[in-house]
């Protein structure tokens, strides 16, 4: 091996240093503060990659929009810098992923997606008094734990399903009162059976009656005998609860066997709120409710997000705009603390009345951890679009119910 | 209690889906029988298989039926590739380094596809998947149909070419006797190659006769695979009629005890059948004696 061609003469080493001052000179011009790093920690591979992968995109985008807009002012337009890890879908990763993004010092973490990992890097994060965003982990033991560092600003279990019930009776009852009758369909983990069961409790008291509870696990190949069971039952309303392949499997299986019921009424599903599904089968797809997590319609700056997600061919999801304002909330709460502090950004989340976010919450204002201005939405799919019909303030829509089979 | 209809509904649905996993577990069990390797890429590549049937859809304008033969083709050669270059060369005649081999390559070609794919579900879009076909007070799906004919025949080609070839003859001599078959003139590493592209062959096929009712992602094809171990366990290593008449038997068994038990608990007769195939009959119904 020959080591000529690496010599460096003593006039290059000259030329090279003649260069440097100029590579520092806007440094020296204009003292650039130094970058605010936060960690996104998202499931980027393994059985919740897609909403891993929508989480990053949000982030990504706030980070793009913060320092467009030139940075965090009160740090003298400090860039927002990105530290993206890789939760693996499962809380053990996530955990190891916390330690190197501490390594790193990072100013806070925002991410999770699932409740487990949720809950797992939370705490692994408060050993280290750095705040810890949840951007959907929607478990309502995330906030029970009275963890200082921990912050969800999306709405939790509770409020959602309150919710979904509460809209429910309200679409059934501007309907006079045609349904009566329930089937529900949930994935076998924590969450399905978990939904299921309050759902079982509750319904009965508001009214209806259900028929049947049909557990299928995730992944499921095939979902012809729920639908055999769905048709038997003839029930008016099916709810659904499960992730996006399955429930894209039934809603199939169902129009293919012809089952027609007055409606579909999802809660925190994995489909009925998404563009894929709905662009794939429209027909399938068409008048599906949820209730979910979802961006204000009525936001400009929602829309020209939205615009610009859709221009660059990507799929548009809640995780988006959560993640998207979850980020914005930090950047917005280190220019609170007026520094980079892990502890004083930690108070200056928990007196936040952050309002730069493009989702149809109230005031933001913490409580253990939980933002109570936070709340879902109803959407429904309508001529091949997702429109929120619920609740009036942030709705673009009027609810197609019942369902003209 | 169900009606009769609904009963005979849910075994002529369990025939269709095992007419499906029956494909997918005929690959396994030829590649088992004369390789004695358990292929744990089979998976992957049944993914990279569906990935393939999206593609020339979306791309070509190709529907999968038209798709089967040349996809058939492409997959039979890139299995001969994989098994000639990269999985027998590198395995050096040890069993367990093929093992290791087919896992790092179902964890390379998993990666790849969600690189180039991100993990988003798709499906082919359309009224295809819609289609029934009425017969009495049945709704049954017309592709998933289709499907279970395809299968059959796949599975009687099969059989013939095992059967009344010299290739065929072949692959029964070297996964009988691989030092003999050598001595008669028979190349194993050509012999193993092809083994192994007719599996990836029966893959493409299998791929394209899912997809109309199916979904497919970077991970899909595991849902997949784990039935199909059961079916060649259950049917015989190496049995092309074992993997078809299994693959029948455990989609109904799935069927009906999804419908009586939950699908849930449905799924446990696969495994129950697992268990007493193993304690009762451990080569199978149709497997030869070890």
């Amino acid at each position: 091996m020959s080591t000529s061609r690496l010599t460096i003469t003593r006039r290059t080493a000259l030329r090279a240093g003649a260069l440097l001052p100029t590579l520092a000179m806007p440094g020296l011009l204009r003292a650039q503060p130094a970058a605010v790093k936060i960690g996104i920690l998202q499931p980027l591979t393994g059985a919740l990659a897609q909403d891993g992968d929508l989480g990053r995109l949000g982030a990504t985008l706030a980070a793009e929009a913060i320092n467009g807009a030139g940075g965090i002012q009160a740090l003298g337009g400090a860039k927002v810098e990105l530290v993206v890890a890789d939760a693996r879908s499962n809380p053990e990763a996530a955990v190891q992923e916390v330690e190197k993004l501490q390594a790193e010092g990072v100013v806070a973490i925002v991410g999770g997606f699932a409740s487990p990992i949720c809950l797992a890097a939370s705490q692994a994060a408060a050993r280290y008094d750095l705040p810890y965003i949840v951007d959907v982990g929607v478990s309502d033991q995330i906030t029970a734990r009275g963890l200082r560092n921990t912050f969800r600003f999306a709405p939790g279990f509770g409020m959602v399903t309150g919710t979904a019930l509460e809209n429910l009776v309200r679409l059934n009852d501007d309907a006079g009162k045609p349904c009566k009758t329930v089937v529900l369909v949930h994935e076998d983990g924590l969450f399905g059976s978990g939904l299921a069961r309050l759902l079982q409790a509750e319904l009965p008291k508001r009214g209806f009656e259900v028929l049947e509870t049909i557990a299928h696990p995730t992944p499921a190949r095939d979902m012809s005998n729920v639908a055999l069971r769905i048709r038997s039952l003839r029930p008016d309303l099916v709810i659904p609860s499960s992730y996006y392949g399955e429930f894209v499997l039934l809603a199939r299986t169902m129009r293919q066997q012809r089952i027609r019921p007055k409606g579909i009424y999802a809660v925190l599903n994995g489909a009925a709120s998404n563009y894929r599904f709905v662009k794939e089968f429209p027909d399938a797809a068409e008048a599906v409710m949820d209730c979910n997590h979802w961006h204000d319609p009525r936001s400009e700056e929602a829309k020209a997000l939205k615009a610009k997600v859709d221009a660059d061919g990507r799929l548009w999801a809640y995780n988006v705009p959560l993640n998207y304002s979850c980020v914005k909330l930090v950047a917005d709460a280190v220019g609170r603390a007026g520094a980079a502090d892990r502890n004083k950004v930690i108070e200056a989340l928990a007196t936040s009345d952050f309002s730069g976010h493009i989702l149809p919450y109230g005031p933001t204002k913490f409580v253990n951890g939980q933002n109570q201005g936070a709340a879902p939405v109803n959407t429904q799919v309508q001529g091949g679009d997702i429109k929120v019909i619920f609740p009036d303030a942030f709705a673009d829509a009027k609810p197609v119910f019942p369902v003209q089979g | 209690m169900y009606s009769l209809a609904i009963i005979a509904e849910a075994v002529v649905n369990g025939l269709m889906t095992g007419a499906a996993y029956a494909l997918v577990a005929l690959g396994l069990t030829l590649v088992y029988g004369v390789l004695h390797i358990v292929n744990f890429a089979h998976g992957a590549l049944l993914t990279c298989a569906m990935f393939a049937v999206l593609g020339m859809e979306q791309l070509l304008g190709i529907g999968p039926y038209a798709a089967i033969l040349p996809l058939a083709l492409l997959f039979y050669g890139l299995g001969y590739g994989l098994q000639r270059f990269v999985i027998g060369p590198s395995s050096h005649g040890e069993d367990r380094n093929t093992l290791l081999v087919t896992l790092g390559l179902s964890i390379i070609l998993e990666n790849a596809l969600l690189a180039a794919f991100r993990s988003d579900t798709r499906s082919l879009g359309g009224e295809m998947g819609f289609d029934v076909v009425e017969l009495g007070p049945m709704l049954l799906s017309r592709p998933r149909l289709v499907g279970c004919a395809v299968a059959l025949l796949v599975a009687a080609l099969l059989w013939l070419l095992l059967a009344r070839t010299d290739t065929g003859r072949a692959i029964r001599a070297v996964a009988k006797e691989r030092f003999g078959a050598q001595l008669s003139g028979i190349d194993p590493r050509h012999i193993f190659a092809v083994t192994f592209g007719i599996g990836c062959a029966c893959l493409a096929v299998a791929a394209c006769l899912l997809l109309p009712t199916f979904y497919v992602n970077p991970r899909v094809g595991n849902a997949f695979v784990l039935v199909a171990f059961t079916i060649v366990v259950l049917g015989g290593m190496g049995s092309v009629t074992g993997a078809l008449l299994g693959g029948l038997i455990v989609g109904v068994v799935e069927s009906l005890g999804g419908l009586l038990l939950g699908e849930s608990l449905g799924q446990l007769g696969i495994f129950l059948i697992f268990i007493l195939v193993l304690l009762f009959r451990p080569t199978g119904l149709f497997g030869a004696r070890a």
